[in-house]
């Protein structure tokens, strides 16, 4: 099996290529929006109001961002829990995209709030009826986890030593040996911490869900209802593999590997029982408070339901089903990508398109600003992964006979 | 604190009126010792002078308004609270009715508030005497107190980029807990629209000035039988009755339950005592460990160390 070549450093291209320099430039321009948000004030750069108090940046880089962070709770789960040893080969990257995914997730999360300063107040201030404090503790705590499952990573990097520059050379022994001691420690801690992950991440995944059951009359009806927090927690272990997958063969292409297929296409099979459990959930949930209502008569939000039921669920579901789809890269891609953006979709609407205001002047779009800030983090993320896969072991990869 | 003492006086209050069942025992002035203050707004009187928006701007020392308080030409156009008026006064017409209706909008201080249950580091607090309060110096800005409140009253000082704060009416909190004291709006507003007392008392005035109308009432129409604040999202301290219902004049129609009643009930299901979580910790624990024996013989079988990790 494949998952025998032990996970290396990527070295099969160079360091600069043109679209890196694209990726900077985007970077550069949020980069820009973001310095202005922080010296002149949210109204500055973005189009939110007291009527709509949250916007783009709640929507994507934190609602979405979690949820497509999901795989590496979900592939842990499999892969150390439920014996899925095969899957080893995907846990790594599935665990770095978890890891800087949380991390952009408080990143974008400083930009948003008005003070961000004060983020590290919910440690201290204690409000347990809150679903945003909950949210909040249990997203802390899992990003420090991650940190830590990645760090017998960072040992096995520098388990061989470190090169020093000259004057701390005497310095490499004693971090050779806390190196090792980490090691071992984690090694037993790995257990504990994996489980502690698929916790946490249940709890938050559906916390999110409830998080707009505070505001029953802002709420259209075909997002708002009480087992929102399920179908969240469904669809954000529907949206782990896929997003597992997305990223995996992005990631070949770019770096010219062999796309995992023996492992990928193995994994795509679970992908239609979770989302035939959402699509149940949803359906009769629907039925049963007669929500489908809603969908007749042309209302406006109409077609959003439609395109993430209908090309987000519905579709991949089908197609997923057939072992041609889940053995032919291009087709596995295509439905796994539909996966993503459905559920991405999902959250933009749960958080925007399904939110009205009784009192608003003018319906809220995204300015340029808040656009350029969410596509500068979505960009750091990308170039972050790159950097980390190029310098430490976490891809598993043949290079590719070209 | 505050909030789970408030929820046990209500508690206590409940219980001894269903004992007691009479309603003489409220007005006789035998309360609960926190006593919860609300006002009533009479639609009625009020002629939209904007005095209360002007004693409001004083009290609570807001930046000058964009037209001068004495300019009525203002209240033609439909306006919320902001951050630099935390109440002001619409002109609202009504088909068949020759005067038009004022309608005063500020925090309603609801009895089960939306925006305290939300708030995810408690820097809003219902305080015992029914006030809706805010800390600044908890406040890290995330606005979803602004996402709860169904009355869509906090505003934000979205151009301050240091230290921004959460706007809303604080019923005056300083001023109603000395003895005697009032709301800066009641004590200004010249046609006497707004009572402030006990809410009980407030509501048995409503209840008083809809079912037998004085003169000075009279000569606007009687009320329409409908209190707005009583009963909407669990009842509210600030309570409105009018010569027009309230739906005409742009009132949100809210259902009866208090919105966190349901967000409560789901975070406290899964959070209660920390059961759920331990034990979903404890059967994924057990699975692992299953799963564990088998691979670990595998492994042994097929002469390989735990390779990947
Ligand atoms: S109670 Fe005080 S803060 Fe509230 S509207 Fe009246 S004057 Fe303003
Ligand atoms: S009206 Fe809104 S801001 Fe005021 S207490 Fe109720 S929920 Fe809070
Ligand atoms: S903005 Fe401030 S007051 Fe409002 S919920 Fe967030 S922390 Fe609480």
């Amino acid at each position: 099996m494949s998952a025998e070549i032990a996970p290396r450093p990527v070295r099969t291209v160079p360091c600069f290529t043109s679209g890196v320099f694209a990726l900077l430039a985007v970077v550069a321009v949020g980069g820009i929006f973001a310095a202005w948000r922080l010296i002149s004030g949210l109204s500055a750069v973005t189009n939110l109001s007291d009527q709509y108090p949250w916007g783009l940046w709640i929507a994507v880089d934190v609602a979405t961002g979690v949820a497509l962070a999901a795989g590496g709770f979900t592939t842990g789960a499999l892969a150390y829990v439920f014996g899925g040893e095969r899957y080893r080969a995907v846990v790594r990257s599935a665990l770095l995209t978890a890891m800087l995914g949380y991390t952009f997730v408080a990143v974008g999360l400083l930009v948003d709030l008005g003070r961000p300063y004060a983020i590290w107040h919910p440690m201290i201030y204690w409000q347990g009826n809150s679903v945003l404090f909950e949210v909040g503790i249990c997203v802390m705590s899992y990003l420090a986890v991650l940190y830590l499952e990645f760090l017998p990573i960072v040992v096995e990097r520098y388990k061989d030593g470190v090169a020093l520059p000259r004057p701390f050379t005497a310095l490499g022994r004693p971090i050779h040996s806390a190196l090792t001691l980490t090691g071992r420690v984690m090694d037993r801690a790995l257990p504990f911490l994996i489980l502690a992950g698929v916790v946490l991440s249940c709890l938050h995944q559906s916390s999110l869900g409830t998080l707009m059951l505070i505001a029953p009359t802002k709420m259209h009806a075909l997002w708002f209802t009480p087992i929102s927090p399920l179908l969240f927690l469904m669809s954000a272990i529907a949206v782990g593999y896929p997003m597992v997958i997305v990223e995996s063969m992005i990631a070949s292409r770019s770096l010219k590997l062999e796309p995992e297929m023996d492992v990928l296409g193995p994994l795509a099979r679970f992908i239609p029982v979770f989302l035939g459990l959402y699509l149940a959930m949803k359906v009769g949930d629907m039925s049963i408070r007669g929500t489908w209502r809603h969908l007749v008569g042309g209302s406006p939000v109409a077609p959003w339901f439609a395109a993430e039921m209908i090309g987000g669920v519905a579709t991949p579901l089908f197609m997923l089903l057939f072992r041609r789809v889940r053995r032919s890269p291009p087709l596995l891609f295509a439905a796994a990508l539909m996966v993503v953006l459905g559920v991405a979709l999902n959250r933009l609407n749960v958080f925007l398109v399904a939110y009205s205001p009784p009192f608003a002047a003018k319906a809220y779009f995204p300015s340029p600003g808040e656009i350029a800030v969410t596509a500068a983090l979505i960009s750091t993320l990308v170039l972050a992964y790159r950097f980390t896969v190029m310098n430490f072991p976490v891809i598993a990869g043949r290079s590719r006979a070209s | 604190m505050n909030i789970s003492r408030r929820r046990f006086l209500t508690v206590a209050a409940a219980a001894g009126g269903s004992i007691v069942a009479a309603p003489s025992r409220a007005l006789s002035g035998a309360r609960p010792p926190a006593r919860e203050y609300g006002c009533l707004v009479d639609l009625a009187l009020c002629d939209g002078c904007r005095k209360c928006e002007l004693a409001c701007n004083q009290a609570n020392a807001l930046p000058p308004p964009d037209r001068p308080f004495d300019d009525l030409s203002v209240v033609e156009r439909p306006r919320r609270p902001t951050d630099r008026a935390l109440t002001i006064v619409n002109k609202v017409a009504v088909a068949g009715r020759e005067k038009p209706v004022y309608v005063k909008v500020q925090c309603m201080h609801c009895n089960d508030p939306a925006c305290v249950s939300a708030c995810i580091v408690g820097a809003l607090t219902k305080e015992p005497n029914g006030a809706v309060v805010y800390d600044k110096s908890r406040c890290l800005g995330c606005r979803y107190c602004m996402v709860a409140c169904p009355f869509q009253v906090p505003a934000y000082e979205y151009r301050d980029p240091l230290t921004p704060r959460v706007t809303k009416c604080n019923f005056c909190f300083e001023r109603v807990s000395k003895e005697g004291g009032v709301p800066a709006c009641a004590k200004m507003c010249p046609k006497e629209a707004i009572e402030f007392g006990p809410r009980a008392d407030v509501l048995s005035l409503a209840r008083e000035r809809i079912s037998n109308p004085g003169t000075r009432h009279r000569k606007h129409g009687p009320h329409v039988p409908a209190i707005y604040g009583e009963h909407e999202v669990g009842g509210t301290a600030w309570m409105y009755i009018s010569p027009v219902p309230f739906a005409q004049l742009g009132f949100l129609a809210l259902p009866a339950e208090a919105p966190p009643r349901l967000t409560e009930a789901i975070q406290h299901g899964i959070f209660n005592g920390f059961i759920f979580p331990a034990a979903a910790y404890s059967l994924l624990g057990l699975v692992m460990y299953m799963f564990r024996d088998r691979s670990d013989r595998k492994e042994n079988g097929g002469g390989k160390g735990s390779g990947s990790r």
